[in-house]
């Protein structure tokens, strides 16, 4: 099968759905690749390149249209080019389904077969073709360099001979797969930084990336995210007013803000007001990732670096990973590679589209002359129900201090307990048994006693060694069988002779096998 | 020499043997400790020879030399890794030594029985005896030596006492026998270490403890050697039938019950001979293994009961299925992630042990340590088939103890680890035990090894372990599989470094 990847139309679009790299794995898949003439120059990928990597590079879209099998692009394709397919062509790109209906209706009457990387489902098999988490980490990285770009100090906290600087505040609001990368790249460059998420069970996540999740003190019962394959969910009016007061109280002491919150197939919401904007700092900075959708922030203008009237900057840039054209490129072409990966399973060149795949099922939308949007749910899903968690009461001091009292009652009490059962019962032995029993009886539980206190203390490194140790120990039975070797019998002679025999084997081969490995246990 | 001097002496050795045990706290005093154990047994065995009693010494003295031969070759030989079945195998010389001691005990009753009935007076002797027959048993009890002299002295309660001690001795010793010899067979490979049981399960276990409890009456009601020998054949069974239906994943708590149970065995041989030492030195063993074994359960979260009755606890429900794909890699992507982490973690298990693989694993420690970087060592406490194992071959391939972390240590440090090397282990890293209510290793503490921030598994193939539960971990996104033996993986790992 022939890979034909075509040049990007859009104005702001500097990617390019194949690298020579990812050329060259393709190839290892049986299949050969096309490109058009300059399709990779805008992300630093000369023809030149391409061909040395085996790729024919033609001159226009058409010819690629026309030799090629299955096309791949990074944007959806514009109704030209979607004329351009014919029957049994495979189209691979972003398609936005929900807003392209039209656009998906006609490609599937023209028979062609489209897979949209925005529509792969998210589960852990998929990861690797996941184009909008791939993406999404770019921008996350690169909102947080045009922020610090537009940022008039240092993010990171300095002490100079020219005085003090104080590090920059990060509020990053959602915490998906952009808003971890924005809270790495932040906190990496120094800068103190907030996380907000609507889903707790994220926090962990926050935290491992160095940030400070800030929680809203608010009691709802949540929507697990792993309902939503992973996705926030909206959220009750209720949650949304908690929510605004505690940034409202954040605004003044933050001084870039990157907003990140996107729930599938919706208008974003709006989280930063305009009352927050005008409480925020002169010179803070503002990043808007959701600007596609309308803008966490209602001021942000699409596509544009807007300056407020109390001086905060508003960045509602829409091309982000764009701006980092290799980079998100060689991803992108990563994800589609794979993607091809899986449509090749033989490695033969041949393609298999395989409607019973969760995740092929997932990404096609327009397949054999019909529609094939929305998939229906995948067989499994996303990630883990988290179990739910009773959360732990924080205990005021009189009740920790009732609970210690009670616990130490409860230990008293069976302690007095077993003393009073084990103690009735040695009596009662006592008044049936003749004194000789009764003092090795005693000697036994003093051994016993001692034995379960020395043991404790005896580290679990050395258990092993402790083994040995008590199995050669154990060997004194052969007290027993040297007393009786004297006897007149042969019988018990004989018997007693093998017991000393095996104890003998005993005591040497165990003292000695301890010796052995705890000459082993060094120091460094 | 005077029975005062023996005891004095038995004195000595007891308090050496308790200090030899307490010493074993740390890996400095343990050196020391050791010889306390061996002064203890010297002394002991030399009182015991020159003390009353004893008899053909120069017949033990050989009989100990030839076995010491025997034991000395047998401990230098043995590889570390054999360890667990060296103790088992010792275990069994134990336990069969209790027994031939208890039934001699049995003997020597008779044969004073005997004599006393050719005397023509009552054995055992009545409480209230005339002058005459007091004298004339005195005789005939003073033509015993040693342990039948001690015999001929006794009343008839101290008899039965004697007799239900001797009875005690001989059930564990017998348990003990046969129990070791298959779990020696089961550590050894010689022995398919499955859990299996013959038809009819415990049935068979209860049967063979209730002949064992009627023979016991029985006896001291005058029955004679038979009912002996039928309850250690019942107790040869229970020993065999126990331990076959124990899984090789259990070993570890089998091993130490073994090791508690020969101590009991020789406590209650030491009542039977009235010999304190004896009693002392059991106990002492006894209680040493009865915690272990305790320990052992708690960090499997079950209980004693339910892992000598063989068999996991039952499982609530059905477990969570798991999802995603089993991702391989090769040692040049695990040399990389190890160039790249700056603290590393590894987690033997006891695939380690079977493909003999510490001494490249330590010697993969010793590189990463001369680049700087941090490299520790996870031990949960029931890795490998003893406890305390994976430190005994991390020492013998020379990786110092103080960088062998034990999981209560080592377990928070998970989330700021680069680099996780699990190696040959499986069910001690499984986050089901956490995750799934109804996995059957449910509530068990577990090393949290997928909170770093990378886990390499080195597995030989995809199959479950011992216990036959599927791993999650192996399915993580943050998890590699690294697959092949382990001492050919690491090996090929060190020459990408």
């Amino acid at each position: 099968m022939k890979l034909g990847v075509i040049g990007e139309t859009a104005p702001n679009e500097a990617r390019v759905a194949l690298t020579p790299a990812s050329a060259e794995a393709i190839a290892k898949l049986g299949h050969s690749c096309i490109v058009e003439s300059g399709a990779g120059a805008r992300a630093d990928f000369t023809d030149e390149a391409y061909r040395a990597a085996g790729v024919e590079v033609l001159d226009d879209a058409q010819a690629v249209f026309a030799a090629a099998d299955v096309i791949a692009k990074v944007q959806p394709p514009t109704e030209a080019e979607v004329d351009m397919l014919r029957e049994g062509q495979t189209l691979i790109s972003f398609f936005y389904p929900a807003q392209n209906e039209a656009l998906m209706k006609r490609a599937a009457e023209r028979g062609a077969t489209v897979m949209a990387m925005d529509m792969v489902p998210r589960i852990s098999r998929a990861q690797k073709m996941d184009a909008l988490s791939s993406m999404a980490n770019i921008a996350g990285y690169r909102a947080v360099i045009e922020a610090a770009n537009n940022f008039g100090r240092f993010l990171t906290g300095q002490i100079t001979a020219a005085g003090k600087v104080p590090p920059a505040r990060v509020l990053v609001v959602g915490a998906g797969v952009a808003g971890l990368a924005a809270i790495g790249t932040s906190t990496s460059l120094g800068a103190i930084t907030l996380a907000f998420d609507v889903r707790p069970e994220v926090a962990e996540q926050v935290g491992s990336m160095g940030a400070e999740f800030v929680y809203l003190d608010f009691d709802e019962a949540t929507t697990d995210g792993a309902e939503t394959g992973g996705y926030a969910a909206p959220s009750s009016p209720e949650f949304r007013e908690a929510q605004l007061a505690r940034f409202r109280e954040l605004a003044p002491t933050v001084d870039i803000v990157v907003t990140t919150a996107l729930i599938p197939n919706r208008e974003a919401p709006e989280l930063w007001t305009e009352d927050m904007v005008r409480s925020m700092k002169p010179g803070s900075v503002i990043v808007d990732l959701a600007a596609e959708k309308g803008g966490n922030c209602k001021l942000t203008v699409k596509d544009e670096r807007i300056v407020t009237d109390n001086g905060v900057v508003i960045i509602g840039y829409t091309d982000f990973p764009s701006r980092m054209a290799t980079q998100s490129s060689t991803l992108f072409a990563t994800n589609i590679r794979h993607m091809l990966a899986d449509l090749t399973p033989e490695k033969d060149g041949r393609i298999v589209h395989d409607m019973e795949d969760d995740v092929i099922r997932g990404a096609t939308v327009a397949h054999g002359g019909e529609v094939t949007w929305p998939p229906p749910a995948p067989k499994t899903r996303a990630i883990a129900a988290q179990p739910k968690r009773e959360k732990a009461r924080e205990l005021t001091p009189e009740e920790r201090r009732a609970a210690e009292v009670e616990a130490f009652r409860a230990q008293t009490k069976s302690q007095v307990t077993m003393l009073a059962a084990g103690g009735a019962l040695v009596l009662l032995a006592g008044l049936f048994t003749p004194a000789s029993f009764m003092q090795h009886f005693i000697v036994f539980m003093l051994a016993c006693f001692v034995g379960f206190q020395v043991i404790w203390g005896v580290a679990h490194s050395l258990h092993t060694p402790l083994m040995a140790v008590t199995n050669a120990i154990s060997s004194i039975i052969i007290l027993g069988a040297i007393l009786q070797i004297g006897s007149g019998s042969f019988l018990v002679i004989l018997l007693a002779a093998l017991s000393v025999f095996m104890a003998g084997i005993n005591i040497f081969g165990g003292f000695m096998v301890t010796r052995r490995m705890l000459a082993m246990f060094q120091k460094s | 020499m005077e029975l005062g001097f023996t005891n004095a002496a038995y004195v000595v050795a007891a308090v050496l043997f308790i200090l030899s045990l307490g010493g074993l706290s740390g890996q400095e005093s343990a050196k020391r400790a050791v010889w306390y154990g061996i002064a203890g047994m010297a002394i002991a065995v030399l009182a015991t020879l020159i003390g009353p009693g004893a008899g053909l010494w120069l017949l033990s003295i050989v009989l100990i030399g030839a076995g010491g031969v025997i034991g000395w070759q047998l401990a230098n030989r043995v590889q570390m890794t054999q360890m667990p079945e060296l103790v088992a195998a010792m275990h069994s010389l134990v336990g069969l030594a209790a027994v031939f001691v208890g039934f001699n005990a049995h003997i020597e009753i008779g044969r004073v029985a005997t004599a006393f009935a050719e005397a023509g007076l009552a054995f055992p002797r009545g409480y209230a005896e005339t002058p005459e027959a007091a004298l004339a048993g005195a005789i005939v009890a003073d033509s015993f030596r040693g342990f039948g002299a001690v015999v001929a002295k006794k009343i008839p309660v101290e008899i039965t006492i004697l007799q239900i001690e001797l009875f005690l001795g001989v059930f564990i010793g017998a348990i003990t026998f046969t129990g070791s010899v298959i779990a020696y067979g089961k550590l050894a490979g010689r022995v398919n270490s499955a859990a299996k049981q013959l038809p009819g399960g415990h049935m068979l276990n209860a049967v063979a403890a209730t002949v064992a409890v009627l023979c016991l009456f029985w006896y001291v009601a005058g029955g004679g050697a038979f009912p002996l020998i039928l309850m250690t054949l019942a107790a040869l069974f229970i020993g065999y039938h126990l331990i076959m239906g124990i899984g090789g994943a259990d070993m570890p708590v089998v091993v130490s019950m073994l090791n508690s149970y020969s101590g009991w065995a020789a406590a209650a041989i030491g009542f039977s001979l009235g010999n304190d030492l004896l009693i002392v030195v059991g106990a002492l063993v006894g209680s040493s293994g009865a915690i272990l074994s305790y320990i052992m359960c708690k960090a499997m979260n079950r209980s004693f009961v339910s892992v000598i009755l063989g068999g996991w606890g039952g499982s609530a429900g059905e477990q969570m299925a798991v999802e995603g794909e089993q991702v391989a890699i090769d040692a040049d992507g695990v040399a990389t992630a190890l160039q790249e982490a700056d603290s590393v973690v590894i987690v033997p298990g006891y695939g380690m042990a079977v493909a003999q693989a510490q001494s490249a694993v330590a010697e993969l420690t010793r590189k990463l340590r001369d680049e700087g970087k941090t490299v520790r060592f996870a031990i949960h406490p029931v890795a490998g088939r003893l406890p305390g194992h994976m430190n005994v071959l991390l020492a013998e391939a020379k990786v110092p103890y103080d960088i062998v972390l034990e999981m209560d240590e080592i377990n928070e440090d998970f989330p700021d680890t680069d680099v996780v090397i699990v190696i040959g282990s499986n069910d001690i890293v499984n986050p089901a035990a956490q995750d799934d209510p109804n996995s059957p290793i449910a509530g068990m503490p577990v090393l949290e090894v997928w909170k770093a921030k990378q886990v390499f598994v080195s597995k030989r193939g995809q199959g479950t372990g011992y216990s036959g539960i599927e791993n999650p971990l192996f399915f993580k996104e943050n998890t590699r599989m690294f697959y092949g033996d382990a001492k050919d993986s690491v090996t090929a790992l060190l020459q990408k470094l």
